[in-house]
Formats: C-alpha cells, structure tokens, sequence
C-alpha cells in the first residue's frame, strides 16, 4: 500500500472488556480505499468485537477511531452509517415478519411529501437492485423469515450496497450460503473493490481469504498476531499464525510442518 | 451502484394473475388476509347462532345498536394494545388507567371547571377531553420510560400500573361516585342524543363507500405505475362491492333502529312538528362511540402501516436487535407506544364516562384483560412482530357479541366469564395450529 495515501479507516490502541475480559486489546487496525483487509481467527479472537466498535454496534473502552485522517466518534449504527459504513451482520440482522424491502430501508425509509411511507417507491428500489444482485430473486411482499439462507443474505448484502457504502464491514457473508451463491457473493466482492470501496472482511473459509484479501490480519485472543499482505505468505503460514498465534518470522520450522500435518 | 444491469425478467411485467381454480388460489389473488376471513366467518357463526337461539333478539337493530355502542371502549384501547404486544410488551394498566383519566375528567367537568367558569359551558368539553388526553399520554410516557430507559419489564410495570392508578381513581374522589357530566361531553357516550341521525348516516356511509373506491384505483394505479404484479380486476370490483355493501348495510342497521317514543315526543316539541297518529319515528343513526372507534381504528391502522413509527414498532417486535443496527432509536419508539396507548385510554375513558354520565372509581376494572384479549382474538402474537389493527377491532367485536348474546339469552354471569374465558384460549390454539401449518 502507498504511504501517501490517507488510510479509509485507522482504528488505534482500540480496546473492549466485558466484566473483566479482554475481548479486544490494544488493537491497531487500517482499511484503504479501494482494499479488502480480511480479519481472521479462531472463535473468541475478537474479530466481531472490534468490527462492532467500528460499525457501531459496541462501544469501546479505550481507542481512538479515524475516517479519512479525521478522529470521528462512533456511538451508535446511525453515526456509522452516516459516514458510510454499512455492516453485513453474521447473523444478518434482519426484521423476519417484515418483507424485503422493508428491511433493505429498515431505519431510511423513502417517505412521500407527507411523511408517510412509500411502499411502491421502495420495492421498485429493491427489484431494482435485485435483479442485479440476485435475478432470481422474486419474494417482494412476504416476511423474509419465508425466505432461504442465500435469498436473505441478497436482503442483507443489497441493504449494504444500497446506501453507496464506502466502507463495508461483511461479517461471514459466505457462512449461509451454497457453493454458487458463494461464487456469487465473492463476484460481488471482486466488484465492490473496483469500484474504490474499503472492504473489512470476516471469514472463517481460509479459501474466500487467501482468495480475496489483499492484506490479512489474524487475531488470537483479542490481540493482532499479525498483518500479512497477499503474496508474503501462504495459506499454511496463515493456518498456523491462527493457531499457534505468532507471526510468519517467528515461526519455527517444526510448527509449520505441525500445521501441514 | 453500478454492478451489472440486467433487463427485468417476465415475470416483473406488468400482468393480471389468472384465477386460479381451487377457493385457496381465489382468496389469494384477491390478497385478503384468509386469517381476518376466518375471524368474519367467526363472527357470522356468533351473530347467526345467538340469533337462531334468541329468536331473532339478537340480529334486531336494537341490539345491534347497542352492541355497537358497547364495543367501542374496548375496540379504541384494542387499536393501541396492538402496538404495544407487537413491539414485545404489554399494557396491563389500561383499565386502571381508564378509571384514574376518567375520574380525573369528571372530576374536572363536575366540580373544578363550575366553580370558573360554570356548568355546561360551552368549552368544557374541550378543556375535559383535552386534559384526559394529556394525562393519558403522560401516565403512558411515565410506564413507558421506565420500561424502556429503565429497563424493568413492561408485565411488572404495567402490574404496578394497575394498582397504582386504580388507587389513585379511588383516592381523586374517595370513592365517590363523580356525576352529572358535562351536557355536551355527553354526546361521546352515544345514549339517545349522541348519534349523527339519518342523513349524516348516509353520507359518512357515502364517504366510506367513495374511500374504498379511491383506495383501490389509487393502488392499482400506484402498481401499474411501477408496473408491479396487479390483482385481477374482478377481485378489485368484488372487494369494492362487498366492502360498499358492508358499510352502507350497517348503516341501514344503524337507521333502523328509531327514539324510543317520549324522547321523540320531545324532539317533535322541540321542533314544534305535531305528534302524528301513528307516532314519530326518528333513527338513530351511527353513535359518536361508533365513530370514534371507527375513527381511531383508520387513525391507528394508517400509523401501524403507513407511518415509520408503526415500521420501528414491527421492526423491533420481529428483531430488536435489527431495530437498533437499523440505526432505529428503539427505546424512544417503545416510549411512543406506550405513549400513543395511554392516548388512547384516554380517548375511551371520555366515551365510558360520558356513556355512564358518570364516573366511579371501578371504572374499567378488568377491562385490560378484555382489550388484551380482544387484540389475541384478533390475531395479534404475543410473542411480538405480528398483528394488525382491524383484526383487533374485529376481536373487539367478537368478545361483544359473545357478551351481548350471552346476557340476551340470560346466561348467568359466572358461565359468561367460563365461556369467554374458553373461546380466547381456543382462539389462539387455532391460530398457532394454522400459523405453524403455514410456516412448513
């Protein structure tokens, strides 16, 4: 990455304790434009906790978070939204007895002169941006809880996409998903990229990460083990920064062929 | 965003569905809720059964009148405890409330306002209705608050409710009983004076039928415009004419139902008309009772779904959570909720005072069990996300009927509560049976 350029995001010496834990530690973290900076780690790392801090869904203890060089303060999902964050929750966070668009403008409504909500206006946004993002996709009217795995991730990602993000957070977007709806997924983000947006991405499948990331940090514990940049490592040297927690160089020879079995 | 544009598939275009053969594929292109067609049909079953063993009391304009007139209390506070069980809480303060704001605005009209500016003036009814209106929103921002900011669960909150406001009731006037109401304010409780007549009748019957109309070409329109798929047009024209037919066969119910005679000798005197031979018959027409419910159910139901504040209230009841990552401002649209509720008690605190001309400090009791039950009937889900506001009117009518029948055919007061009691557990048995069926 060029130094020149002012980072998208920087999180710094963030931290997050719940009654005791240390959930996040001291973590140091930058997302350029235009980048897909994948965070890995096992269960517990910490992963999810910092990306919260950023979309504003957990407030942090300590840390200092900047939008394009400037120190923003981040209380909640509408000041994260306002400066062009949107977030694709693991568990997608959608309204189940509410239809699709009405949970892609969940909290935006468009509204008519009169303040009243427009339903028409709505759901023509949302064909509009599904036949792109998921042609196939056809249950306009129904609850999404009458919806499949990859139908409610489209809801999830087109809510996303919707509000010209220019950071996104994606928190396992494959998890849900089958093999072509994955491909689908990864397309989009391939897409997304080019068009200059700042992608954090969460993601257990080592495969989406060797594959997409640009740059990887791997956490263990609430601490960064390491940040990698494509092309320095392997995915074996990635496994074993995951399990063993300790940086590429600082691997012993024996670990590694412990990791590769 | 630009992602790759693909043109819109067929099946987007702009196309009438074809009927279907079976009944299930008939209601479904007319796209009325089959749950609220199975509460209609409930009803039909009640009001026919109780008119078969009454001998034909029960369908007489007569009951029926009074049946509408009753039902309205509980039907306004049943548009408010919709949004209230929908956003996962409960109100069960509503009947002390009604007794503490219907006390308070007696108290105001009987004995506060006469001594300033007199009895019967002319603007007491404003100031009365306005100060229970007030006093309504403040008690359900009070619960609300705490429900929300505080966080104590609302069952607790409300409970407490429930015996603090009736306390306070009884304590404004120590347990007196608060009459004569204001002669004007008496108008809200219907009663012999309190209806619009024949001809305004006919033409709120008219409005409704023009509305109807209007709903449905403007939402065909607002379809076409987008080129969304559209109902078939013998369901628009069927949904126009059985809806037109409805209302303007309730008012002829409403009209048929005449002054009983010495008041419409005092009307004929007052109008200086001559005491005909046969004897006067004058109709009724729609109870302001009536119209007020009425009112607040389009009021409510226009909020429920038109409005962003009702989209919050189901958005949290579906997934609180997602309300909040929404970016939506969960705890203040709880706070609404409870808000716009305690409005409402205050809206059928008026008609129940003004209906007694009077008010007692055991005003209301119980009847947050009626209002609650009311809105489950109507197929509102405790378990939060789910209901609307006409099914909980239509409830409100369906525990009515069964009320009002049993007490035509004398059913003893004990075997009403057991029947009631039963019909709202098998209700709900039936509605989470098919509810689950329709999930798989």
């Amino acid at each position: 990455m060029n130094d020149q350029v002012t980072p998208l995001v920087e999180m710094r010496e963030m931290s997050v304790s719940f009654g005791g834990v240390h959930a996040v530690e001291n973590v140091n973290f930058n997302l350029m434009p235009g980048e897909i900076h994948a965070l890995v780690g096992g269960n517990g790392a910490g992963k999810s906790t910092l990306v919260k801090t950023l979309a504003g869904a957990q407030r942090a203890d300590s840390g200092q978070i900047y939008v394009d060089g400037e120190p923003v303060s981040i209380a909640n999902p509408r000041d994260a939204k306002a400066l062009g964050i949107e977030t694709i929750y693991q568990n997608l966070a959608l309204a189940e007895n509410i239809d699709a668009p009405g949970n892609m403008f969940l909290g935006r409504e468009l509204t008519t002169g009169f303040g009243n909500l427009d339903d028409s206006a709505m759901e023509n946004a949302t064909r509009k941006i599904m036949g792109r993002l998921n042609p196939k996709f056809e249950n306009f009217t129904r609850p999404v809880a009458f919806l499949s795995g990859g139908q409610r991730q489209s809801v999830a990602i087109a809510r996303a996409v919707h509000f010209n993000a220019r950071i996104l957070i994606m928190d396992e977007p494959t998890a849900a998903l089958g093999p072509s709806e994955t491909e689908q997924v990864r397309n989009l983000i391939r897409q997304l990229k080019t068009e200059g947006i700042g992608i954090v991405l969460i993601s257990h499948d080592i495969h989406d990460v060797f594959d997409l990331a640009d740059r990887t940090t791997v956490m263990l514990q609430g601490k960064v083990v390491g940040t990698v940049s494509k092309g320095e490592v392997t995915m074996d040297e990635i496994l074993a920064m995951i399990i063993i927690g300790k940086a590429p160089q600082d691997l012993t020879q024996s670990e590694i062929a412990e990791i590769r079995g | 965003m630009s992602i790759t544009e693909l043109p819109p598939k067929d099946s987007e275009q702009l196309h009438e569905d074809s009927p279907r053969g079976s009944l299930k594929g008939i209601i479904r292109s007319t796209e009325i809720d089959t749950r609220m067609l199975g509460m209609v049909g409930l009803l039909l079953v009640i009001w026919v059964g109780f008119n078969i063993m009454s001998g034909g009391t029960f369908l007489s304009p007569r009951n029926l009148w009074n049946l509408s007139v009753q039902f309205a209390p509980v039907a306004i506070m049943a548009t408010g405890m919709v949004l209230i069980i929908v956003s996962r809480n409960i109100d069960l303060s509503v009947g002390s409330m009604l007794g503490f704001v219907g006390m308070a605005m007696a108290l105001i009209q009987a004995e506060i306002l006469p001594r300033s500016i007199g009895f019967d003036h002319p603007l007491t009814w404003v100031i009365v209705l306005l100060v229970g209106l007030l006093l309504g929103a403040l008690v359900g921002m009070f619960q609300g608050f705490i429900v929300a900011y505080v966080g104590v669960p609302s069952f607790i909150v409300t409970l407490g409710g429930l015996l603090v406001w009736r306390g306070v009731a009884w304590s404004l006037a120590s347990g007196r009983t608060v009459a004569p109401m204001d002669s004007t304010f008496q108008l809200l409780g219907g009663g012999s004076r309190g209806s619009i007549g024949e001809v305004g009748s006919w033409v709120v019957g008219a409005i409704a039928c023009a509305a109807i109309i209007f709903g449905l070409i403007s939402s065909r329109r607002r379809r076409i415009k987008f080129g969304f798929r559209l109902r078939p047009m013998w369901a628009v024209v069927g949904l126009g004419v059985v809806g037109c037919l409805a209302v303007l066969g309730a008012v002829w119910v409403m009209n048929s139902y005449y002054l009983p005679e010495n008041v419409a000798r005092q009307v004929a005197e007052d109008q200086g008309i001559a005491w005909p031979a046969g004897g006067l018959q004058i109709p009724l027409g729609i109870s302001y009772p009536v119209l007020i419910a009425i009112g607040m159910m389009l009021i409510m139901g226009f909020i429920a779904n038109r409005r962003r504040f009702g989209r919050y209230v189901f958005s949290i009841g579906g997934n609180p959570e997602a309300a909040e990552l929404g970016g939506i401002n969960t705890k203040w649209t709880v706070v609404k909720a409870f808000m716009v509720m305690g409005i409402l008690v205050g809206v059928a605190a008026a008609v129940t005072i003004a209906r007694l001309n009077a008010a007692t400090s055991g005003l209301g009791t119980l009847s947050e069990l009626y209002v609650i039950a009311a809105a489950v009937i109507g197929g509102t889900s405790l378990a939060g996300g789910i209901g609307t506001v006409q099914g909980a009117v239509l409830g409100a009518l369906v525990m009515q009927s069964l009320q009002s029948g049993m007490v035509l055919m004398r059913v003893d007061a004990p075997l009403q509560d057991i029947v009631v009691g039963i019909v709202l557990v098998a209700a709900v048995a039936v509605d989470v049976f098919f509810r689950r069926r329709s999930e798989r």
